[in-house]
C-alpha cells in the first residue's frame, strides 16, 4: 500500500476549507490545506466581511444624515470613499491573518498554490500542488474540494473592472460614481444598492423575477422594495438585461421590462447575477465525480461519487452561504473520522442574512413555499412599530413573520426585516434545531425592552394571542 | 446536612427486603454511583448505588438483616466537612419516628397528618429518590416529536432517537410511521429488503440471549412423554367447566414442572456468581410471543396453586403481555422457564436459558406416534420435551432427575394432586 503524506488534503482555504482543516486536525488527522491567495476565501477577503465594513460606513452616513432627530446638529460632514474602502480592506486583512495563525496553531500545513488531483486509488490520491516556485506531489487518503465559486458573467457582457464591475471592483471603487445600475437583487445586489444609495449614488436595481430578494418571503420583499423606493432607488422587476453598451463615460443597458424594451444609463454597472462554481483545473475528470448544473454532486455526508473525495461549500449545491460551507466542512470531517450519530444538514434550517438597510434575515420555508407544499399553516406577523426598543432606536421599519404548521405546531419558517434582524434570527435557528413547538416559544421569557420581543409577539400573533398589536 | 440512605423499592409492590451484603463500611468515602450494598427480595437481588458523594457516617442495619421495610434508613451519608458525633442521637430518634409511618399507606392526607413527625432530611432524600426515578425513566424527545407522536398515538417507548444522546427527533417519529407503511405495502417498496430499527425490547432480548449463550454452558436433555392420560383428565375437567374455564395442556405442563421442581429442588435454582440460589417456591416464567418480540411473565408460587388458578393467571398475564401492560414485577425474576411451541406443530427444539435461571423446558407438539408399551406397538400421543440446563447450576444427573420426575407427573397426572 502506498504511504500517504496526509490523512486529508483540503483544496481551498475559504470558510468551508479552513474550518474543515482545523476540525480534522483537532480530530487527530494529519492535514494540509492548499490555498493560492487568500486564507479565509472570498467570504473573508472579498465577501461577507469587507462588505459588512462598507455597510457599517454607509449606515453611519445614514445616521449622520438623520442626527437632527436625536437632537444633534452636525455640519461640514466630509466623506472619502478611499478611506472607507481602506478600512474595509484593513478589516479583511486582520481576519485573514487570524486564520493563518489558527491554522498554524492547529498544525495544519498550508501550501500556497493550486491543487490538482491525479489518478489514484481508493486509499491514496495524489495531488500536484503548483506553488509560485515549484510543483510538489503529495498523497492523501481523503481530499476535500472547497474551491468555492466566482461571480457569474453573461454571454454578452463580462465585468471589466472599469465600467462593468464585479463584486471586487464594487468593493474598492477608485471613486464614487454618480450613478449605478445593479443587475440582480439577491443579497449581494441589494447590499451594494443599499451601500451606494446611502453614500448618495443614484442606484437602479434590475431584477428578472417579479420581486427583489426573490428567495425571501413576499411580505419581506415588499417592505424592502418600499423602503428602497422611498430612498430613491429605482427598482425594475420582471426586467431582463438584453445588452450593455459601453459609452464614453457611461454605460447604457437595454432591458426588457414586462416585455417592453427600455434603455437605462448610468456611470457604472455592477453584475450581481449569481455564482459559477470553481471546478475547473482540479483534475476531477480523473475520478468519478459528477455534477449538477456545474455544481459537484455529493451525498448527505458531502462525499462525491468517488470514495474519499468530498466537496463542500459553494462548489456543491446551494444555498451558497459561508456558514453552510463551514457546517458541511465539520460534518464531512466528522464522517471521515468515523463519528457515529451524525445528522445530515437540513436545508430548511439554514438561516440566510442580507445586510442592506433595512436588514433581512430568514430561515425555513416562505409562506408561498409552505402553501405550495400543501402544508396547513398558521402565520404570525409583528411590525417593529409595535416594539419599544425599535422606536427608541429610531429604527422601527420592518416586521417579523413566523409560519407554523397548524397541525403540529412546528416552526417551519421565520422571516424578518428591520433593525438588527441578522442578529435575531439565530433564536429561531435554535428553536428549529431543538424542534420546539409554538408552546415553548410562547412560554419563553424574552427580555424587555429588546428587539427580540417582536419575535415573541410574532409567535403569539400566529395563534391570535399577540399583546402589543 | 447529612443524607439518609433509604431501603430502596426494587419493584412497585416490594414492601420489605433483606440487606444481604454491605459493600462499604463506616468511614468509607463514596461517590455518586458507587455500589454500597446488595438488597435481596424473594424475586431479585439488586445493588444499591450511592446517590451523593460523601462519607458513610453510620450503618444502621446489619448485614443479613431481613424484613427491612422500604424507605427505612439503612445508613447515613455525611457530606463534606460533617462529623458523625452530633448526629447519632438525632438520627436514632428519627428512625423510630419514621418506622411508625408505613410508606404504603401514606396518601396525601396521611402525609399531611404526619408532616410534623417526618424530619426535613427525609423529605429531601425522598424527593431526591423520586427525581432519580424520573430521570431513570425519562425519555429524551423534542417537543415537536412528542406532539406528533401523541397525535399519531405512537408509544414513546417504542421510538428510537437519532438525535444527540438518543434524543427522539421529528424524523424518528415520521420514520416510525413510514416503517409501518412499508410493512403494510411491502410490494410498493423498491428495495428487496426493509430496514426496521431495533426497538428497546429487541435489544434487551438480544443482550440477554447473547449473555446466556456466552456465559451459561448449556447442555440438553430430551425425553418423550405419553400424554394420553393427561389429555383424558383434561377433557374430563373441561367437560365440567360449563364454559367457566378451559384448562390447557400448557397449564398442566406448568403444574407438572412445578411438581417436579419441588421433588428436585436442586434444579430450582439460579446462578448468582458468588452463590447459587435455591428457590423454595416455583415461580415459572412462561414465554409469550408478542408483537415485535417475546416476554416471559411469571406465574408465581405454582406449587401452591391449582390448575384453575394457574390457567387464570396464565390468561391474565398473556393478555397483559399482548397489550404491553405487564409490570416489571410480572416478568422480572422467576425460578424456571417454559417455552412451548407445540401449537405450531414443532416436534422438538432446544431453548436458550433465561438467565440467571438454571433451566428452561422446551415443549414440542403432542402427536400420535407408534410406541412400544408392554412389548406391543400401539399408537399413543407423544410429546417430546427438551430441558436446557446451565451446567454451572444443574449437573447432568440433576437435570435428568428433574426431567424424569416431570415425565412421571405428565404421564400420571393424578400424582399432581398429592
Amino acid at each position: 500500500m502506498t504511504k500517504n503524506d496526509y490523512d486529508l488534503i483540503v483544496i481551498g482555504g475559504g470558510p468551508g476549507g479552513y474550518v474543515a482543516a482545523i476540525k480534522a486536525s483537532q480530530l487527530g488527522m494529519s492535514v494540509a490545506l492548499v490555498e493560492d491567495k487568500h486564507l479565509g476565501g472570498i467570504c473573508l477577503n472579498w465577501g461577507c466581511i469587507p462588505t459588512k465594513a462598507l455597510l457599517r460606513a454607509s449606515e453611519i452616513r445614514h445616521m449622520l444624515d438623520n442626527v437632527s432627530e436625536f437632537g444633534f446638529t452636525v455640519s461640514d460632514i466630509k466623506m472619502d470613499i478611499n478611506n472607507i474602502t481602506k478600512r474595509s480592506r484593513k478589516v479583511a486583512a486582520q481576519l485573514s491573518e487570524g486564520i493563518s495563525h489558527l491554522l498554524k496553531k492547529n498544525k495544519v500545513f498550508v501550501y500556497e498554490g493550486f491543487g490538482n488531483l491525479e489518478k489514484g486509488s481508493i486509499d491514496s490520491k495524489t495531488i500536484m500542488i503548483k506553488t509560485k516556485t515549484e510543483t510538489i506531489s503529495k498523497k492523501a487518503k481523503n481530499v476535500i474540494i472547497a474551491t468555492g465559486a466566482r461571480s457569474r458573467n453573461l454571454p454578452f457582457i463580462s465585468s471589466d473592472g472599469v465600467n462593468v464591475w464585479d463584486y471586487k471592483t464594487a468593493m474598492t471603487p477608485p471613486k464614487l460614481p454618480s450613478s449605478l445600475i445593479i443587475i440582480g437583487s439577491g443579497a449581494i445586489g441589494m447590499e451594494f444598492a443599499s451601500f451606494y444609495n446611502d453614500l448618495g449614488v443614484d442606484v437602479t436595481v434590475v431584477e428578472a423575477l417579479p420581486s427583489i430578494l426573490p428567495n425571501e418571503d413576499e411580505d419581506i420583499s415588499k417592505i424592502v422594495d418600499n423602503n428602497f423606493k422611498k430612498r430613491g432607488v429605482v427598482i425594475k422587476t420582471n426586467a431582463t438585461l438584453k445588452s450593455v453598451e459601453i459609452l464614453n463615460k457611461s454605460v447604457s443597458a437595454e432591458i426588457s421590462v414586462n416585455g417592453k424594451v427600455e434603455k437605462i444609463n448610468a456611470e457604472k454597472l455592477i453584475l450581481a447575477i449569481g455564482i459559477v462554481p470553481n471546478t475547473e483545473n482540479l483534475g476531477l475528470d480523473n475520478y468519478n465525480v459528477n455534477f449538477d448544473k456545474g455544481h459537484i454532486l455529493t451525498n448527505e455526508w458531502m462525499e462525491t461519487d468517488e470514495k474519499g473525495i468530498y466537496a463542500i461549500g459553494d462548489v456543491t449545491a446551494g444555498p451558497w452561504l459561508a456558514h453552510k460551507a463551514s457546517h458541511e466542512g465539520i460534518l464531512c470531517v466528522e464522517k471521515i473520522a468515523g463519528h457515529k450519530d451524525l445528522i445530515p444538514i437540513d436545508k430548511t434550517s439554514i438561516p440566510g442574512c442580507t445586510y442592506c438597510r433595512p436588514q433581512v434575515a430568514s430561515i425555513g420555508l416562505t409562506e408561498k413555499n409552505a402553501k405550495f407544499q400543501n402544508l396547513n399553516i398558521k402565520v404570525g406577523k409583528f411590525p417593529f412599530v409595535g416594539n419599544g426598543k425599535a422606536i427608541a432606536l429610531g429604527d422601527s421599519e420592518g416586521m417579523i413573520k413566523t409560519i407554523f404548521n397548524k397541525d403540529t405546531g412546528e416552526l417551519i419558517g421565520a422571516h424578518m426585516v428591520g433593525p438588527e434582524v441578522t442578529e435575531l434570527i439565530q433564536g429561531f435557528s435554535i428553536a428549529k434545531k431543538l424542534e420546539t413547538t409554538e408552546q415553548e416559544l410562547m412560554h419563553t421569557i424574552f427580555p424587555h425592552p429588546t428587539l427580540s420581543e417582536s419575535m415573541h409577539e410574532s409567535v403569539l400573533d400566529a395563534y391570535n394571542q399577540a399583546i402589543h398589536y | 446536612m447529612s443524607i439518609d440512605i433509604l431501603m430502596p423499592a426494587l419493584s412497585p409492590t416490594m414492601e420489605e427486603g433483606t440487606l444481604s451484603k454491605w459493600l462499604v463500611k463506616e468511614g468509607d468515602k463514596v461517590e455518586s454511583g458507587d455500589l454500597i450494598a446488595e438488597i435481596e427480595t424473594d424475586k431479585a437481588t439488586m445493588e444499591v448505588e450511592a446517590i451523593d458523594e460523601g462519607v458513610i457516617g453510620k450503618i444502621l442495619v446489619d448485614e443479613g438483616q431481613e424484613s427491612i421495610k422500604v424507605n427505612v434508613p439503612i445508613a447515613i451519608l455525611l457530606l463534606e466537612g460533617e462529623e458523625l458525633t452530633d448526629l447519632t442521637n438525632k438520627v436514632e430518634e428519627e428512625i423510630i419516628e419514621k418506622k411508625s409511618i408505613d410508606k404504603k399507606i401514606i396518601d396525601d392526607k396521611i402525609l399531611e397528618d404526619n408532616i410534623v413527625k417526618v424530619s426535613k432530611p427525609t423529605f429531601k432524600s425522598e424527593i431526591k429518590e423520586k427525581i432519580l426515578d424520573i430521570i431513570k425513566d425519562r425519555i429524551f424527545i423534542t417537543p415537536l416529536a412528542k406532539r406528533i407522536a401523541k397525535q399519531r398515538d405512537i408509544d414513546l417507548n417504542s421510538l428510537l432517537g437519532s438525535g444527540p444522546n438518543g434524543r427522539i427527533l421529528k424524523v424518528d417519529v415520521e420514520n416510525y410511521n413510514n416503517n409501518k407503511n412499508v410493512k403494510n405495502l411491502n410490494k410498493t417498496s423498491i428495495d428487496n429488503f426493509e430496514l426496521v430499527k431495533n426497538s428497546a425490547m429487541r435489544k434487551t432480548i438480544a443482550d440477554r440471549l447473547v449473555k446466556s449463550k456466552n456465559e451459561a454452558p448449556h447442555f440438553y436433555l430430551s425425553l418423550d412423554c405419553n400424554i394420553d392420560e393427561l389429555l383424558k383428565i383434561r377433557s374430563a375437567l373441561n367437560s365440567k367447566a360449563k364454559e367457566q374455564y378451559k384448562i390447557s395442556v400448557n397449564d398442566m405442563i406448568i403444574k407438572a414442572s412445578s411438581a417436579a421442581l419441588m421433588k428436585v429442588p436442586r434444579a430450582n435454582a439460579s446462578w448468582e456468581n458468588e452463590n447459587t440460589k435455591y428457590f423454595h417456591t416455583t415461580d415459572i416464567s412462561v414465554a409469550v410471543a408478542i408483537e415485535g418480540g417475546l416476554i416471559t411473565p411469571i406465574i408465581k408460587d405454582v406449587q401452591s396453586k391449582g390448575l384453575l388458578q394457574i390457567s387464570e393467571d396464565m390468561k391474565n398475564l398473556a393478555d397483559k403481555a399482548k397489550n404491553g401492560k405487564l409490570l416489571p414485577e410480572d416478568y422480572i425474576g422467576g425460578s424456571f422457564s417454559i417455552s412451548n411451541l407445540g401449537m405450531y406443530g414443532i416436534k422438538e427444539f432446544s431453548a436458550v436459558i433465561n438467565p440467571p435461571q438454571g433451566c428452561i423446558l422446551a415443549v414440542g407438539a403432542g402427536e400420535k406416534r407408534p410406541t412400544v408399551i408392554n412389548e406391543q406397538i400401539i399408537i399413543a400421543t407423544i410429546m417430546t420435551v427438551t430441558l436446557s440446563c446451565d451446567h454451572r447450576v444443574v449437573d447432568g444427573a440433576v437435570g435428568a432427575e428433574l426431567l424424569s420426575e416431570f415425565k412421571n407427573f405428565i404421564e400420571n397426572p393424578s400424582l399432581m394432586l398429592l
